[in-house]
């Protein structure tokens, strides 16, 4: 357009749109809105980019910049660095990754390990993809997982045997974390249809059990399972430890679901109930058809931060003297090559552990977003 | 409609068919499956003790616990002392940690919450990145990482940091801070104190009644400060000063004197307080935004200045939603201090449920009386959660 000089005066309502005032757009106004908006939001602002200035850049440093990859010992590492210490010595959990994600499982045999990972990975794509073709198929195949990676890590039936105390790392982690969870779940929304149920003895045993659980830590059910539990069964039979363990993981996340699943079915308002009542279902079909699909919608957030719990409470089963990711890596921590390299270690498994539950918690974020069917009551 | 006649029809059936005789033949079998199964496990137990020759007892708490416990802070213990008198020791190392993790985990909670809610971008996103990465990492990580943190990134006592005016110091060893000295004549002072607190409260209902009765309006909490302060300031001045401080002094490898804040103390605290303050972080937030703006715009509208709107309006809704869930964080925080074993502070699980149940061999005993220690502090949490509600439920007609 050809620039010709602005007329000396305009008509009402023919005056060109002005840009908007360069201090609210942009960069500049974005920092003006939300970084500089009072003189204590200025100075909350200059706080917090001294904090990171302070923290990050050595963080940074220590991490990335100054860290060594591949080293065989601990001196190594430090030979490598400005000055010992400088950085991270990710050699050691290079060097140790195999054992912590194996374990003790033996090296012929650890394919049976990557299939169960990959047919984890397979069960967790098929549980939670709605669109997959033939979903019904996946979802009988992830009920069937736990069944088949314990038929694929355990043995038997034409597959070396291996005994438990084999398993060790991230695989004993998932494998304590998984099982809580999937029988969890079922066993949760029975004790909490058994806190609903209209009978008083049925009731009265689910709520002590759901409470005393409830109630405890979970370190002393796992005393439980390592020191007394043999003194339960009949005399002379022994039970594997880790069973043990996860019966007790178990039926500790299941009374934590009951109380998730009870406060959906609390939630579901009386008319639901009556309706079903009114077309004559019976309680069972009621359930299946009208309440639990409901009741369980509502309390997905609650099933899922439950779930979460669960997962991160799998690593006290170190304090039994099982060697799971944590235990194996503070076994590895006495090492005399890799001494006194604990801040790697503990970085290393909180990472582990944030990206896994961070992940489940975004995913049950945006199921819940999926599954707000309009009207809110 | 074609159907047998009720004479045709088994009786056992039909009890079956009803629905209350069904509900009752239920319960009796639920319960017959279940003393039956308790039947089982009790004749297990006794057939097994007797096997390796132990007997149900509480006869150990009285032997002798010949183990020493580093921390024991308000009872004297020596490893010639009783198992009970250890497990006493646990419970009150127990409550001392729960009690100073609660305080602390409520004030950071409510930092990062509000900073969450901050209007300023690069605070709130601080507060949701740590809140976020401390919430999704086990507390057992937390607490080891923190644990060896302070073993081994502090100096030994010879070279500790001194933190403040060369009385408080921090070493591999604790921190050692000055502890107070009660010489003759704080009793009185206690006494003064006591009785301002109790004035302050006879204040508060006085002042509540007449602002009910007249709309005066008092500063209460102003005047309960300065009587409270002024009184104890006088007595104290009074008494002459029966108050001296024991600083902790570097003598050879170790301090002498003074308090000693001990590194496992130290680690469980801050540990369980972080990790507890994200989560409560959370529920403030929500509680907040819960209260809705049309409750802040009417109590404006009304002519309620904003800190009585903060006051009056805001917070007592916020509270209501706030309370439950902060309850059961406090809960929560309790049990995980059972962690305690795994850095060596010496709490109920670390003593009883660790050391003497090793010593004794009574798994039973000492499990049953530490599962029950914590149903007792859980059921007192939760007793005072269900009164605090009902206190402020909302009275809907």
């Amino acid at each position: 357009m050809s620039q010709t000089s602005p007329p000396d005066s305009y008509t009402p309502g023919s005056h060109p749109d002005l840009p908007p005032p360069v201090r609210t757009t942009g960069a500049l106004g974005w920092a003006r809105k939300n970084l500089l908006s009072s003189p204590l939001n200025i100075a909350l602002t200059l706080v917090s980019v001294w904090l990171l200035w302070s923290i990050v850049p050595p963080a940074f440093n220590w991490l990335f910049t100054e860290a060594v990859w591949a080293a065989s010992d601990r001196k190594e590492c430090w030979a490598l660095m400005t000055e010992p210490r400088s950085g991270g010595c990710w050699a050691f959990i290079r060097g140790s990754f195999n054992l912590f994600v194996y374990g003790w499982f033996p090296e012929p045999e650890r394919w049976r390990v990557n299939l169960t990972f990959v047919l984890f990975a397979l069960a967790i794509v098929g549980a939670l993809r709605e669109s997959l073709p033939g979903r019904k198929y996946w979802l009988w195949f992830a009920v069937a997982f736990p069944f088949i990676a314990a038929w694929l890590l355990l043995g038997g039936f034409g597959l070396t045997p291996i005994g438990t105390n084999k398993l060790g790392g991230i695989l004993l982690t998932l494998v304590v974390a998984v099982t809580g969870i999937s029988f969890s779940l079922p066993i949760g929304v029975a004790l909490a249809l058994g806190r609903r149920s209209n009978l008083p003895a049925l009731r009265a045993v689910c709520v002590i059990f759901i409470e005393f659980i409830r109630g405890v830590p979970l370190i002393t059910l796992l005393f439980v399972a390592s020191t007394m539990l043999t003194y339960f069964l009949p005399p002379g039979s022994t039970f594997d430890l880790l069973m043990r363990v996860l019966i007790m993981v178990t039926l500790f996340a299941s009374a934590y679901i009951a109380e998730v699943v009870r406060g959906g079915l609390q939630g579901l308002p009386a008319g639901q109930y009556e309706a079903a009542d009114s077309l004559g279902l019976t309680y069972w079909k009621a359930h299946r058809l009208i309440i639990l699909p409901q009741a369980l919608k509502i309390s997905i957030p609650g099933i899922v931060n439950t779930f979460i719990g669960s997962y991160k409470d799998s690593v006290l089963v170190l304090i039994i003297g099982m060697m799971d990711i944590l235990g194996l890596g503070r076994a590895r921590l006495n090492d005399p090559d890799w001494l006194g390299l604990a801040p790697e270690l503990y970085i290393f498994i909180s990472l582990f552990f944030f990206i896994s539950c961070f992940g489940m918690a975004r995913y049950s974020l945006s199921l819940e977003r999926k599954l707000q069917t309009g009207h809110k009551s | 409609m074609a159907q047998a006649s009720p004479s045709t029809v088994n009786p056992l059936l039909r009890l079956w068919r009803n629905e209350d005789s069904r509900g009752v033949i239920i319960q009796i079998l639920t319960m017959l499956v279940l003393c039956a199964l308790i039947a089982a496990i009790a004749r297990n137990v006794v057939i097994n003790l007797a096997n390796v020759g132990k007997e149900f007892s509480f006869d150990f708490l009285t032997w002798p616990a010949a183990y020493d416990i580093g921390f024991s802070p308000f009872i004297e213990y020596t490893n010639k002392s009783t198992h009970l008198r250890a497990a006493v020791v646990g419970l009150l190392n127990t409550l001392l940690v729960a009690f100073w993790g609660c305080i602390l985990a409520t004030v950071l909670g409510f930092i990062l919450g509000i900073m969450r809610l901050s209007s300023n971008w690069l605070v709130s996103k601080i507060s949701y990145v740590f809140v976020e990465f401390v919430r999704n990492v086990p507390v057992l990580i937390h607490i080891l990482a923190i644990y060896s943190l302070v073993v081994t990134l502090l100096p030994s006592a010879k070279k500790a940091l001194d933190v403040g005016g060369g009385a408080f110091f921090l070493s591999n060893r604790g921190f050692y801070v000055p502890a107070p000295v009660f010489e003759s004549g704080a009793g009185i002072v206690g006494i003064v104190i006591l009785i301002a607190v109790i004035m302050a409260i006879l204040f508060k209902r006085w002042a509540k009644r007449t602002q009910n009765e007249t709309g005066q309006i008092y500063p209460v909490f102003w005047i309960s400060i300065a009587l409270i302060v002024g009184l104890a300031g006088i007595a104290f001045l009074i008494m002459g000063a029966p108050l001296s401080w024991d600083i902790p002094v570097l003598k050879g490898f170790n301090f002498k004197g003074g308090m000693a804040i001990k590194p496992e103390f130290l680690a469980l605290w801050l540990a369980l307080s972080y990790y507890t303050a994200c989560f409560i972080a959370e529920i403030v937030r929500a509680g907040i935004l819960a209260v809705s703006h049309g409750q802040t715009e009417a109590a404006y509208a009304v002519g309620l200045k904003s800190n009585r709107t903060l006051q009056l309006i805001i917070i007592p809704q916020a509270l209501r939603i706030i309370v439950p869930p902060l309850c059961s964080q406090y809960l929560n925080l309790t049990k995980n201090s059972s962690l305690a074993i795994a850095i060596g502070y010496m709490d109920i699980t670390a003593t009883l449920g660790g050391i003497s149940l090793m010593q004794t061999g009574k798994e039973m005993e000492t499990m049953i009386i530490v599962m029950g220690v914590y149903l007792v502090i859980s059921l007192t949490i939760s007793s005072f959660m269900n009164w605090f509600n009902h206190r402020i439920k909302l009275t809907v007609r």
